[in-house]
């Protein structure tokens, strides 16, 4: 069992070896290869997970070494579902892909480059998810990092040049400051292995403790997009390749939640932080909800509300009581499903209206109905319409507010309820902006195609900057027929949103489990310690 | 442990300077506070490990004077990922300066544009805050006017009635000087002899009344003719009052207009006109 810990790692990055050797060639079975990858990264999650949850957490050891010297790589609870998450969503976004880049007959480029860069995603962020080492963790998010890089500067056209320039600095900084962080926790420790730096913190002085979790915890905001540091995303994610955008907000910042998790539940518990963090989380969810509501884009409204949801998380990991910590868990599987499903579906408007700008569009759902239902129910979801996942998410988060007590813990149950309402106003507007209403003169027909590298003669300024980009980011054709495999893989995903509904019985109890191993910390310490002693 | 300053003291030098480059907009410098700035750090780890120390090989030295080896496999690391990244970083330098000639990263475009539709919506504001305050002159200069008039058609209904009333008064003298007449048991024909006498002795006095009643009539069309010329007058001025409120209106909307139109340049870049002022 101990074997298959490593796989979710290992297997795409050989993948994404294999397929940068195959090259140009043989289409098809790369397209396999892929896709069975991650098919195989999902099953073997699905059988983690249980086992997990069962046995308690399982460690692998990299190359036999006995932690802490060695590498470990722990499965607990959290570690396992949110791998069967994330793995769930990879595919599905595979799926749409391929669908895309074949339709588009783009499918050259995208197989050589854009499915190795996705897969060395897709094996950082297992080992972000598994990593019980804490430089192990910095390796892991420079992996998903680096793949992440070129998904998001794909095509190397001028605005995704831009916009990864952002992102590209942002993410060299924090992970730069990483290093920092680590350099001090060695120096202050002797140690990088998480469950021997739990030990060890406990007996450091107050204030090189302090240090260490601030260093790290602002690493970890900047990799999340919470409020001081949040400006970076809504700028850099609308201009990927829609399902690289879709990826991206499903998992980038979830790791970065992760990663919180950990470090306010097993190496800090019970700081002085909490109190910064509520702080975070309420100017993360109010400021970035009123940005959502400002824009007339749909990546950009869903950019800034994946920014403000994000608050939530944070919201539940601050209380740090087994019912906040179970919410924000619940939470961010949700949120996964959903933000992901929302911006795969945008990519599909973006394909059959040639736009994705609120100025532009109308009337589509006469066009495209199954698109509308498609966009309508996980927006519903995201904004917590009862009985969808979004409103259990929302409700548990914020019972454990109500149950804390506090001042600012109710300050934040009356900030999350305002979100959760504007929300449902930037979503309701976008939707009937998009669908409903009749659509404006002007709006482009079907079969267009738009040239997005030679668009600088007379050009309106406006379709520039909201320009429509493939994959490659070369040019775009609007097309009636949705190929099967785009609408099946969105499909896939909202229903996997809804059947959180079904399965909330379960999942809540998992939440809950989860949360209490976390908090309890000596399962994970002495698993991953275990002969050391 | 001893720990020498002169690796921090190193370490903290490039950090700060790494840091400066990367406030700059140029991608080239931001390339080399990069580099500088994964040195800064990587000096830093190796500080964390503690003094420096014999090879960290069994067998060949004694232990307890091995360097740590871990800081040396985590600089290692992180000596490989920055170099792959700065890769990254620098193939991006290059194809900006092939797309746009230039390595300055450029604002979002996006960002402007929802601050023009911020702008925009404050002028619009303000256009109609203008709108309604030359609506509500032109109401009040109206309401002035049909006060003027209504004060006239009184006066003049006052006039009127006053008339009226002078009449009504004569008629009833008449009536009584007639009565009294008759009660004296004068003769009909006697009385139409005074009467007339009577006319006679009035006819006199009449000269001098009815120049009394031009008089008075010229007075009242003087009056009138200046009433007529006032109304005209303040019509007049209301006239020139809402020209010029129109004018000065339709100035600023088009002030207002050429503003958003110098904004929404084809680029959307270079300077504010408003933000530079």
């Amino acid at each position: 069992m101990e074997a298959l810990i490593s796989v979710p790692v290992v297997l795409p990055l050989l993948a994404a070896g294999l397929k940068l050797a195959i090259g140009r060639r043989l289409r098809r079975l790369q397209a396999l290869i892929s896709v069975l990858t991650l098919a195989a990264v999902l099953a073997v999650s699905l059988i983690l997970l249980p086992v997990a949850d069962r046995e308690g957490p399982l460690v692998a050891r990299a190359g036999g070494w006995e932690a802490p010297i060695g590498i470990a790589l722990v499965a607990d609870r959290l570690s396992t579902l949110m791998l069967v998450v994330s793995s769930a969503v990879t595919l599905c976004v595979m799926i749409y892909s391929l669908a895309q880049a074949y339709a588009d007959q783009e499918d050259r480029a995208p197989l050589s480059i854009f499915h190795p860069a996705y897969l060395i995603m897709v094996a950082g962020v297992s080992d972000a998810f598994l990593s019980g080492d804490l430089f192990n963790l910095f390796v892991a998010f420079e992996m998903l990092l680096s793949g992440s890089y070129v998904l998001l500067t794909f095509g190397g056209t001028e605005s995704r040049i831009r916009a990864g320039a952002t992102y590209v600095v942002m993410g060299l900084a924090s992970s730069l400051l990483f290093l920092v962080a680590i350099a001090v926790a060695y120096g202050a420790t002797g140690t990088v292995s998480m469950a021997q730096l739990a030990e060890r913190f406990s007996v450091l002085p107050q204030h090189v403790k302090l240090l260490v979790e601030l260093m790290l915890l602002l690493v970890f905001v900047v990799k999340a997009a919470i409020f001081p540091m949040s400006a970076w995303l809504p700028d850099s994610y609308p201009t990927a390749p829609a399902p690289a955008t879709a990826l991206f907000a499903g998992l980038l910042t979830k790791v970065g939640i992760y990663s919180i998790i950990r470090l306010e539940a097993l190496l800090f518990p019970g700081g002085p932080v909490s109190g910064l963090l509520m702080w975070a989380a309420l100017l993360t969810m109010l400021l970035g909800v009123f940005g959502a509501v400002a824009q007339t884009d749909i990546k950009r409204m869903l950019s800034f509300t994946l920014v403000s949801h994000i608050g939530y998380m944070v919201f539940g990991v601050a209380l740090s009581t087994v019912a906040g910590m179970a919410g924000a868990v619940f939470y961010v599987v949700h949120h996964i499903t959903v933000q992901t499903s929302l911006f795969l579906v945008t990519g599909m408007i973006e394909r059959r209206a040639g736009t994705t700008s609120l100025d532009r569009l109308g009337g589509l759902m006469k066009l495209a109905p199954l698109i509308a239902v498609l966009f309508f129910v996980p927006a519903m979801n995201l904004a917590g319409i009862p009985p969808m996942s979004g409103f259990l998410g929302k409700l548990a988060l914020i019972q454990a507010g109500v149950a804390d007590g506090r001042p600012m813990a109710l300050t934040l149950v009356a900030g999350s309820l305002m979100t959760s309402l504007l929300t449902l106003y930037a979503v309701a507007t976008t939707w009937s902006r998009a669908f409903w209403r009749a659509p404006p003169p002007g709006i482009r027909q079907t079969g267009t195609v738009l040239e997005s590298e030679e668009r600088e003669d007379g050009e309106d300024p406006a379709s520039r900057a909201h320009g429509t980009e493939g994959i490659t980011g070369r040019a775009i054709v609007t097309s009636v027929n949705m190929p099967l495999a785009m609408l099946g893989s969105t499909m896939a995903l909202v229903a996997l949103a809804l059947s959180y509904t079904v399965m909330a019985g379960p999942l809540s109890a998992l939440a809950e489990r989860i949360a209490t191993e976390l908090l309890a910390r000596e399962p994970y310490i002495s698993a991953v310690l275990e002969g050391a002693r | 442990m001893t720990a020498s300053l002169v690796p921090f003291a190193a370490s903290g030098v490039l950090v700060a300077t790494g840091v400066t480059l990367l406030l700059e907009r140029s991608l080239v410098r931001l390339l080399a506070g990069v580099i500088l700035l994964g040195n800064g750090v990587n000096l830093l780890i190796l500080t964390a490990g503690g003094p420096a120390g014999e090879p960290p090989i069994l067998g060949r030295s004694d232990p307890d004077r091995m360097a740590d080896p871990l800081p040396q496999a985590m600089v290692l690391t992180s000596i490989v990922i920055t170099l792959g990244v700065t890769a990254f970083l620098l193939s991006m330098v290059h194809r900006s300066w092939q797309l746009t000639g230039g390595d300055e990263v450029q604002d979002d475009t996006e960002d402007r544009r929802v601050r023009l539709r911020a702008r925009r919506g404050e002028l619009a504001q303000a256009v109609l805050d203008r709108q309604e305050a030359y609506r509500r002159m032109v109401r009040e200069q109206r309401a002035e006017l049909a006060r003027l008039e209504a004060a006239r058609h009184e006066r003049e209904r006052r006039e009127a009635e006053e008339l009226e009333q002078r009449i009504l008064d004569v008629n009833v003298d008449l009536g009584r000087w007639l009565q009294e007449n008759k009660d004296e048991g004068l003769s009909t024909e006697r009385l139409a002899e005074r009467f007339a006498e009577a006319q006679r002795a009035e006819d006199v006095s009449k000269e001098g009344r009815q120049e009394r009643v031009r008089e008075l009539r010229a007075e009242f069309a003087r009056r009138e003719r200046e009433q007529a010329e006032r109304e005209r007058h303040i019509r007049r001025r209301l006239r020139t009052r809402r020209r010029e409120a129109r004018k000065q209106l339709r100035a600023a909307i088009r002030a207002d207009r050429e503003r958003q139109a110098r904004a929404q340049d084809p680029d959307l870049e270079g300077p504010d006109p408003e933000e530079e002022s």
